[in-house]
């Protein structure tokens, strides 16, 4: 079974990386967009995930994070990619101003609260708040990414750059989860109480959820800005916020692989129902519905952690 | 003595679940407290796990007064609790539920596990020894990657006691660890019970099987009615008249 698993990763990297040979520039644009909804979708499993917490106003973050891009780097020239870890603590510290007096609602409350924050930060980046925003038309001009002093503007090597970029995530974010603190989060979804009575300052936890989560959301932004070279308002909408809530939901929230495939499903699969033009909503309404009557674990709900006790135990016998 | 309440006091609106009640708890010994259904014996333990913020009185722990203190800051200062509704993290094997209680004695953060500091990765090699250090002793290592939801009843119970065990406390609290257990598993407890209190460990329990309150306990308190009614040794309780009166005797009617 676990060599089963290894061996569709490996395929999926091979597919990856060879998909410029065989996909035309569309299709690598559809694959670009699954991988920032993907790294987003990541983002949000450490609130939603493991955390348990409803949050619909992940978007709020990753617009902080783009905008904080896009004016640093129109207004200074400072290229982009240096500004992902900006962008990523402006986004961090928003959530922890923000996030501290709603983080003890509990379920639905915060779900209300949150989508309220999406909406304020849209509406505020409309009004040209600070004079720096752009209004509704947004800001354009923003430079394109260099890497290693290649300049980055074509569909192909953006795939690298995005999937490059889930791929540290996932690299990250499983030894997380794989930790005592991702652990920790996962004892307050399962129960605060008996979480707080073992020691877990639950308070704490998730706030340092939210901020990770916006901190990666923000940093998000950068690529999403550097690869627009526009961003505007409507880019950060309600509606964004709830695909990357389907995406966890759908896929398997607390699962890296769940979240992953979640993307592909929320962002890649209405591509394929194009030729049904109008009826492409209705047919991925649809499968959504089915979806959550007969799993509503999520495709790939996350799996029994093992630990190696082995160790502790002789001959079978416990230590 | 380890644990000290005096006049503690809480108000559910206009009902007083705790009427001013004082006792001592002394080191390494086990201390029962016992009464009618209602009569605020959980209560009481909400107050000294944090979990309830007393309205009068006061809870001093090894010389530190604890009332109105995060539960998570007390369980760090040494105080560990299992529910009388048992509380496990279902969905999650045997092993996670007592690592829950290690996190208290860790300090690695999140950077720390992205980054997999040799101290990180060593404080995890510590908690997961440590966990099945705590599994072994209530007798549930062979039990380690189970869901704690497909234990049976008389083995989660066990197993909260090993999640609180890890946590290293000075001081165990345990709501009615019998519940739900049959005579064979309730004689297993007793001896737990006396292992723990001889390796160092002061008890406080709520129990309603007088069999092993007389025999595992020290030392009882009575309470009803959010009062406390009577405190002594057991046989000292066994002989008031007014404990007879108020919970031992309808025990025998039955």
């Amino acid at each position: 079974m676990k060599e089963k698993r290894y061996i569709v990763y490996a395929l999926f990297v091979v597919f990856l990386l060879t998909a410029p040979l065989y996909l035309n520039r569309y299709w690598l644009e559809v694959l670009n967009s699954v991988g920032l909804y993907a790294i987003l979708g990541l983002s949000l499993n450490i609130i939603v995930g493991y955390g348990g917490m409803f949050h619909m106003g992940h978007a709020a973050f990753y617009a902080i994070g783009a905008y904080t891009t896009a004016i640093i780097s129109t207004s200074y020239g400072v290229p982009v990619l240096w500004l992902m870890p900006l962008s990523g603590l402006t986004a961090g510290v928003f959530a922890l101003v923000v996030a501290r007096p709603i983080i003890h609602l509990r379920g639905d409350y915060l779900l209300i609260v949150t989508i309220g924050l999406v909406e304020i930060v849209r509406i505020a980046l409309i009004n040209n708040v600070f004079g720096i925003t752009g209004g509704a038309n947004g800001i354009f001009g923003i430079p394109r990414p260099t890497l290693f002093g290649y300049k980055i503007f074509k569909s192909h090597q953006f795939l690298y750059l995005i999937w490059g970029c889930v791929a540290v995530t996932v690299f990250f974010f499983y030894r997380l989860e794989n930790s005592r603190f991702g652990r920790a989060l996962v004892y307050l979804k399962e129960d605060e109480i008996a979480a707080e009575g073992s020691g877990v300052h639950t308070a704490r936890y998730k706030l340092a959820a939210f901020v990770l989560g916006a901190f990666w959301a923000g940093m998000v932004g950068t690529l999403f800005a550097a690869k627009m070279t526009i961003i505007s308002p409507e880019s950060f909408s309600f509606w964004e916020s709830v695909l990357y809530f389907m995406i966890v939901i759908l896929g398997g929230s607390g699962n890296i692989a769940g979240v992953i495939l979640g993307a592909f499903l929320v962002i890649g699969l209405p591509e394929f129902f194009r030729g049904l033009e109008n009826y492409r909503l209705l047919m991925f309404g649809a499968a959504m519905i089915f979806m959550m009557i007969f799993r509503t674990q999520g495709i790939l709900p996350p799996r029994q952690k093992v630990f190696d006790v082995s160790r502790f135990r002789k001959g079978g016998e416990p230590i | 003595m380890i644990l000290k309440l005096s006049n503690l006091t809480k108000r559910f609106g206009g009902l007083t679940a705790v009427d001013r009640v004082s006792f001592d708890v002394e080191e390494q010994t086990v201390m029962g407290l016992i009464g009618p259904n209602g009569a605020g014996k959980t209560t009481i333990f909400n107050l000294i796990t944090g979990n309830y913020k007393p309205d009068e009185g006061e809870i001093v722990f090894q010389g530190q007064s604890i009332g109105g203190v995060w539960t998570n800051k007390i369980v760090m200062l040494g105080i560990a609790r299992t529910f009388q509704t048992i509380r496990l993290f279902q969905n999650l094997s045997a092993l996670e539920n007592v690592l829950a209680g290690c996190h208290c004695r860790m300090k690695s953060g999140p950077i720390g596990a992205m980054l997999k500091t040799p101290g990180q990765k060593q404080e995890e090699l510590w908690a997961l020894e440590h966990a099945m250090k705590q599994l072994q002793f209530v007798g549930l290592a062979d039990r380690a990657e189970l869901l704690s939801g497909n234990l049976s009843y008389g083995n989660q119970r066990l197993l909260e006691i090993a999640r609180a065990l890890a946590t290293n406390p000075r001081l165990l609290i345990l709501d009615e660890p019998a519940g739900g257990m049959n005579e064979q598993e309730t004689e297993a407890l007793i001896e737990l019970i006396f292992k723990m209190r001889d390796s160092g460990l002061t008890v406080l329990l709520i129990e309603h099987d007088m069999g092993l309150v007389m025999k595992a306990c020290n030392r009882l308190v009575v309470v009803e009615y959010g009062k406390k009614i009577a405190e002594g040794t057991p046989e000292e309780i066994q002989a008031d008249s007014r404990v007879i009166e108020a919970y031992l005797g309808i025990d025998e009617e039955e």
